[in-house]
């Protein structure tokens, strides 16, 4: 960092998050105006074009990459057409302890007087929950699964290579010639098609807007400021009037050009996880080594930019949830992920100059957003690898580790080209995807093991009493392990069925009221289809639900399997009372299932073959049903940090978990249950059949003395190749000592800068639940076992 | 602690402890397989478990929970049975080749990644002779690195036949003055000298290990006569030297056996560091900790 980058990265890092009315207001006073005298996206485009023309244009001193959502860094707009706070919402938000967003007085009055008056039974929030089953509703609320659309648009969407050689002018001249082409006499479909494809000119239209009316502002401050500062800021009035309109033609601009795209997306709608570059490093190759070659360049010049640039990544702070309990996901995070390395289209190796370059800021800058991830193909060279390895023993937890080549076949089975799968990568936390081309929807998490607690108590859920799922037999009839999971998938299929008929529900209302003319524009195939985003527009569809707790409910029907029924030292009737009593005068019993059963991450078939069968039958019952988009749902294994609130509403468990106690995370093993070492973890994760999924997330923690020197980057480079061998999806490091964080933990003042691994992203340790810490500070410590 | 005298089966080894991910026992990543029985007790013996070939029935203290179940149950594997938080172990596992072989080939793909594989230890591996001999030809025959680690002390035919089965091995010298080796270790060390002698004539790849135990054997007398020793034996390819550490303490506690050395302080690095150029003056190549 130069003195500019560290005093923008410090400057981000005082910033306070604190939520900010313009954009709610401009809304309002757009719909109110507006509503029913245009086409939905064309509406929808109108006011995306209103918000371009009217919000407050930010520029900070010394800033080289311009752009902030709110009216300085953040501060965090609302989306009230899609889910609107109440006053109670944003006193709780104003006060919570942790994950706080300041709330000033204005907008609380302003929510009061104006904007809850007008979206209240319009939000989209409301209009979803208006329409769904209550049979979906009471499972919600039992905490069976969650739904990712009622709070936030769809998203998880990354950007592709398309910027970097066109420009928005471009793209319109594309929408012209698909509007040409519109076939009004046989297509009946002609009109929405129209009006999408004039929607998505008005977009662009609009971000062009915003750009001149950046480079307005850099001439104003220009005219005010010292000489050198007046001339970077000439130079910024230049580049923002030459992107996104047209195709960057050097470093700044291709960053630029970028940023834009960013903010137009994360302003048009709050899709999940923001938005991301994709493969920063191969995308911006051709500007580094043009710009080194004709001398306009330098590698330090280079730095400085992208250094820049990642301060406005961390300037962007997740949009707040309503109905807020924190309890989901509670993180300031946005989860925009940078994707560094991997393959080119062409099969080649894709890693650079930049790609180190890259890492190195990651590693010294040093900042919660953006994430990053390093996709490691076998044609990777260990030296890359080792590099980041040298981050992550830092300890903040990122890069994480990505295996290319089975991110490929992922896709390949979900029928997507060679190269728009290796142009493809990860995103948000472990999620995969064609950049640029597809719609890839996460839709919600899916609790297991309270699949299993359904299925013991015949449907009943034994926190309320209330008879939840279907009936599967009471546990004193129940005579075999056999039935035991049968009942079990009966539920599970039960749940997944409901949860499915929702999401149908949901992406409808999408598709047909909440369009994104702009996020359209940057996603193929959507000019050509003449069809949304979220209707269906993108070359590829698919959506995910995310189960979460494999580990635990494995644990649990192993325990079962072999206490209940091959030892037959328990009836099963007891064994539910114990769990119901939380353990209540029976710790022997619930020492017994903690140390004597089998547990998944030890490499132990007894426990590992459950898994597989639990896994198999989530994929059968999951993948390739229609969703309503043209394409599939699919299996994805991420929990971010659902495991805690999932692990809540649970009673004890069959593995000897209390009750209230958080699930297993990702396809990790439940948190102290493996005993075997590393390898053995991976040998069992590796049994997961990974390239039937979307993505998984598993979630190690080693101390730093087994990382020291070369020796310990040696040997988690094999570790990482030998799981990747097994075709791993994707493998996380947490280094850091439980000791550290017990401290962190009794003096958060003294800690507030300790990044840790949570589940798919890294957060400050500092602000993360006690439940949460107490769960990461659990998870087994993989040292070496010094004999 | 209980000893339980039973024979093991033909055909079979006792183990007590099969480490995965193991990174001090030769290259890459490993599976040490930890054999009872040894014939040197060592006062510093991290592996006090490994001493007796017999099986033994412990108390992991830690974990016990005062519950009860196991009171008035005296057959050991009843013992283990009855207690819920695996605080009572019976150590010693009797294993066939095959399914020690079975056990160890699950991280295959760990070795070949690192270039690591299988190190047979103790104990000491050679007082279960034919069965470690069985053990490395079939570990052979699958084409899988083995190492051996030897305390040096055992018959001298079956040093040099399981020396001509392995890949590797890693041969203990603990001190060179014989009364010294038998007052801290129970046994002279000329045999030991001696097997060392006739395996440098046939092996090529010997690592050399010293335990630097501070006021037993690490003064600079000693370790010039091991320099010198061990410099004239053509097949050593390095010598480590291990900083004592004091994990084996509360094993002997566990065992119910007193623990002679708990008030050694640990060596510092700078007189490891010290150490080491004394043997590199020798021309011997030299890692502290097994990393070089």
């Amino acid at each position: 960092m130069n003195e500019r980058t560290a005093r923008l990265r410090q400057e981000s890092l005082d910033a306070i998050p604190s939520l900010d009315p313009e954009r709610a207001q401009l809304m309002t006073a757009f719909y109110r105006e507006h509503l029913g005298r245009h086409a939905v996206p064309v509406m929808r485009a109108l006011a995306f074009k209103h918000l371009c023309e009217h919000k407050t244009v930010w520029i900070g001193a010394g800033e080289l990459i311009v752009g902030e959502r709110g009216p300085r860094p953040k501060a965090v707009p609302t989306y009230p057409e899609l889910t609107c706070h109440s006053v109670e919402d944003l006193r709780i938000l104003d006060t919570r302890p942790m994950t706080r967003y300041r709330v000033p007085e204005t907008m609380v009055e302003a929510y009061e007087r104006d904007i809850i008056p007008y979206w209240r039974g319009r939000s989209l929030r409301d209009q979803i929950f208006a329409v769904l089953p209550g049979e979906w509703h009471d499972a919600y609320e039992a905490g069976v699964f969650t739904e990712f659309m009622e709070q936030r648009a769809p998203g998880h969407t990354v950007l592709d290579d398309k910027i970097y050689g066109r420009g928005l002018r471009d793209f319109q001249a594309d929408i012209a010639a698909a509007k040409a082409v519109l076939d009004f006499e046989r297509d009946s479909e002609a009109e929405d098609k129209r009006s999408q494809l004039e929607a998505m000119d008005f977009s662009c239209e609009a971000l062009i807007l915003l750009a001149e009316r950046h480079a307005m502002e850099a001439e104003r401050q220009a005219a005010k400021a010292e000489p050198a500062r007046a001339a970077e800021l000439r130079r910024i009035a230049e580049v923002c009037r030459r992107v996104p309109a047209q195709a960057p033609r050097d470093f700044q601009e291709a960053l630029q050009s970028y940023w834009f795209c960013h903010q137009g997306v994360i302003t048009e709608l709050n899709g999940w996880d923001a938005f991301s570059p994709g493969h920063l490093d191969q995308h911006l190759w051709p500007f580094y080594q043009r710009g080194l070659e004709d001398g306009s360049l330098t590698r330090e010049a280079a730095r400085e930019l992208l250094e820049c640039f990642f301060v406005k990544f961390n300037n962007h702070t997740s949009p707040s949830k309503v109905g807020v309990t924190a309890a989901e996901s509670g993180t300031y995070t946005d989860f925009a992920n940078l994707n560094l390395a991997g393959l080119l289209p062409d099969g080649s190796d894709g890693s650079n100059e930049l790609t180190d370059l890259l890492l190195e800021i990651i590693e010294q800058m040093h900042l919660l957003q953006p994430s990053s991830n390093v996709q490691v193909s076998r044609k990777t060279p260990d030296a890359i690898l080792k590099h980041a390895l040298r981050v992550i023993r830092n300890g903040y937890g990122f890069p994480s580790l990505f295996n290319a080549d089975t991110v490929v076949e992922e896709q390949l089975r979900q029928g997507k080209s060679l190269e728009d799968a290796r142009a493809g990568g990860c995103s948000g936390c472990v999620e995969v995807g064609a950049f640029g081309k597809e719609a890839y929807i996460l839709t919600g998490y899916f609790n297991l093991p309270k699949m299993l607690e359904l299925a013991l108590h015949d449907g009943r859920d034994p926190r309320t009493g209330r008879q939840l799922g279907p009936r599967t037999g009471d546990p004193a009839t129940v005579g075999s392990f056999e039935q035991v999971v049968k009942a079990f998938e009966t539920q599970t299929r039960h749940f997944l069925d409901l949860k499915i008929r929702g999401n149908q529900v949901i992406e409808r209302i999408y598709a047909t009221r909440m369009p994104v003319p702009f996020l359209s524009v940057l996603t193929d195939d959507c000019i050509r289809k003449g069809r949304d985003y979220n209707a269906g527009g993108a070359r590829y569809n698919n959506t995910f639900i995310q189960a979460v707790g494999i580990g635990s409910v494995t644990d649990s029907l192993s325990a079962m399997k072999q206490v209940v029924f091959e030892h037959q030292t328990l009836a099963l009737p007891k064994l539910v009372s114990a769990l119901d009593a939380d353990f209540r005068d029976q710790e022997p019993l619930r020492q017994r299932l903690l140390h004597k059963t089998p547990k998944y991450g030890n490499d132990d078939a007894a426990a590992d073959d459950v898994m597989v069968r639990v896994f198999s039958f989530l994929f059968e019952s999951i993948d390739g049903r229609p969703n309503g988009k043209g394409g599939a749902y699919r299996l994805e294994m991420l929990p971010t940090t659902c495991h805690v609130y999932f692990g809540q509403v649970c009673l004890a468990s069959a593995d000897g978990r209390r009750a209230g106690e958080p699930l297993s995370e990702g396809i990790s093993p439940v948190q102290g249950a493996d005993r075997c070492g590393p390898t053995a973890v991976l040998r069992s994760a590796g049994k997961m059949d990974h390239a039937k999924t979307g993505g998984t997330l598993l979630n190690m923690k080693f101390t730093p003395s087994l990382l020291e020197g070369e020796g310990g980057i040696e040997r988690l480079q094999h570790l990482v190749r030998t799981y990747f061998k097994m075709d791993g999806h994707h493998v996380q490091f947490n280094v850091v000592t439980a000791a550290k964080l017990w401290e962190a933990q009794a003096h958060p003042e003294s800690h507030r800068d300790l990044i840790v691994r949570v589940a798919g992203y890294s957060d400050y340790f500092c602000d993360l639940s006690s439940e949460l810490q107490e769960e990461i500070i659990r998870r087994t410590e993989h040292d070496t076992f010094a004999s | 602690m209980t000893e339980e005298w039973t024979p093991i089966p033909a055909g079979k080894g006792r183990i007590f402890n099969i480490q995965r991910f193991s990174l001090q026992d030769g290259p890459g990543l490993r599976t040490t397989v930890f054999l009872k029985g040894c014939p040197l007790a060592c006062a510093w013996c991290h592996n006090p478990e490994s001493q007796s070939i017999d099986r033994e029935l412990v108390t992991m203290e830690g974990r016990c929970i005062a519950c009860g179940s196991c009171h008035g149950v005296s057959e050991p594997e009843a013992c283990v049975d009855a207690c819920p938080t695996g605080a009572r172990q019976l150590l010693g596992r009797d294993l066939s080749v095959e399914d020690l072989v079975g056990e160890v080939l699950r991280d295959r793909l760990f070795f070949d990644e690192s270039g690591g594989g299988v190190t047979l230890s103790g104990g000491e591996p050679l007082s279960q002779a034919l069965f470690v001999l069985q053990a490395l030809a079939d570990l052979r025959r699958r084409g899988i690195h083995t190492a051996l680690d030897t305390c040096g002390l055992g018959r001298r035919r079956d040093l040099l036949a399981a020396a001509a089965l392995t890949d590797l091995v890693l041969f203990d010298l603990k001190h060179m003055n014989d009364a010294q080796h038998r007052a801290w270790t129970g046994t002279g060390n000329a045999g030991i000298l001696a097997n060392l002698e006739a395996l440098g004539r046939v092996h090529g790849q010997i690592w050399i290990r010293v335990p630097v135990i501070p006021g037993v054997n690490d003064d600079a007398a000693n370790l010039e006569a091991t320099a010198r020793f061990v410099a004239r034996v053509p097949g050593v390819r390095r010598l480590d030297l291990l900083p004592y550490h004091s994990t084996g303490a509360a094993k002997f506690r566990r065992l119910g056996r007193e623990y002679h050395l708990e008030q050694i302080p640990l060596p510092a690095p700078e007189h490891m560091a010290g150490l080491a150029d004394l043997f590199r003056a020798h021309g011997i190549a030299v890692t502290v900790g097994g990393h070089p």
